[in-house]
């Protein structure tokens, strides 16, 4: 049994207007130290399969078809193995 | 007379499916249906819309889910066989999803989910769904999203700028696409755009919310004119609408 998690974010070049409202928020909490904020969406799976390689493959599957719209998002992940 | 064979796809979440239902069954008198997301097949249909509504909740991203409806795959074929298909604001998402159209629909750039009436220009009246309009008329038609700004790389805006895809932009009462006409940041105020076929047309404001002349304003009528008139050159217009009897 394997674990992927994935990580979805709006590419650098899409304005996120919700990572903007955010950012205006923290800095009214007073830390005006913050910039850059962005929102993003994260997704976690179990995947049944003994093979590691499978177990990446299907997550980039997953991620390329349904999970991320490439037009305007990229993602990231990461896959392990855990106990059954 | 033949009548049109307008199939009207119902996804869980679907909420504008009736009122196109109602246009083109009761206003238009032609034969509609409405297709369940399950039914592997549209069956014998000229024309399929795709509602507007919030298909799946918007779980992920508006249209997302929806495009792996099982009805979906008979949609791409029929579309891929130059069959006419319509998506009206979350059908036009789905549209971007499912690869029937370049682009994607982003969040409102203020934010705020809009729900009013406005003006566009009918920037391209030679297609199948525009033809009972005049190129550069301006119509009111209303929106009603809160995922409507359109956005695509450079190389696909130009090719649909220099190729007449772009169908509808928001603009003025006079006509001028200006920032302020523009409601969601869109970009080049599209508001509606057509594949290089000219059979499938995604749009994010509502003609079957400005058709009946119970709600005043009936610039919607015109698509769903022009499409009927497409399928069936002998129409000319809804006869005897049932509105305009009981008004």
């Amino acid at each position: 049994m394997f674990h992927s998690n994935v990580i979805v974010t709006l590419k650098k070049s899409i304005l996120d207007p919700q990572g903007k409202a955010v950012e205006q928020g923290i800095h009214s909490l007073g830390f005006d130290a913050v910039s850059d904020v962005r929102i993003g969406k994260y997704i976690e799976m179990d995947i049944d399969t003994n093979s590691h390689e499978d177990a990446e493959r299907i997550t980039k599957e997953i991620s390329d078809k349904l999970l991320a719209n490439l037009v305007m998002e990229s993602y990231s992940f990461n896959t392990e193995s855990v106990k059954e | 007379m033949k009548k049109a064979k307008i199939g009207v796809i119902v996804f869980p979440g679907s909420n504008c499916d009736h009122d196109s239902y109602y246009v083109a069954e009761t206003m238009m008198k032609q034969d509609a249906r409405l297709i369940w997301h399950k039914d592997g097949s549209i069956g014998d249909v000229d024309v399929v819309i795709l509602p507007g509504g919030f298909s799946y909740g918007d779980y992920l991203r508006c249209g997302a889910i929806a495009r792996f409806s099982p009805v979906m795959k008979d949609v791409v074929r029929f579309a891929n066989n130059g069959g006419l298909v319509i998506g009206i604001c979350n059908g036009f998402q789905v549209l971007t999803e499912a690869g029937l159209l370049p682009g994607v629909l982003l969040k409102n750039k203020s934010l705020l989910f809009i729900c009013k009436y406005l003006h566009l220009r009918v920037e391209n009246a030679n297609t199948k769904f525009t033809h009972r309009c005049e190129s550069g008329e301006i119509i009111e038609i209303p929106i009603a999203h809160g995922d409507g700004n359109y956005f695509t790389d450079q190389d696909t805006l130009k090719r649909l700028e220099d190729n007449q895809q772009v169908v509808f932009r928001y603009c003025d009462r006079f006509g001028n696409l200006t920032d302020d006409a523009n409601p969601n940041g869109s970009l080049n105020n599209i508001a509606g755009i057509i594949n290089e076929a000219g059979n499938v047309l995604g749009m994010m404001p509502h003609p079957e919310r400005a058709s009946d002349p119970v709600l005043k304003h009936i610039d919607g009528k015109k698509m769903f004119e022009s499409i009927i008139q497409s399928i069936n050159p002998q129409f000319q217009t809804a006869e005897n609408m049932v509105s305009e009897r009981s008004v």
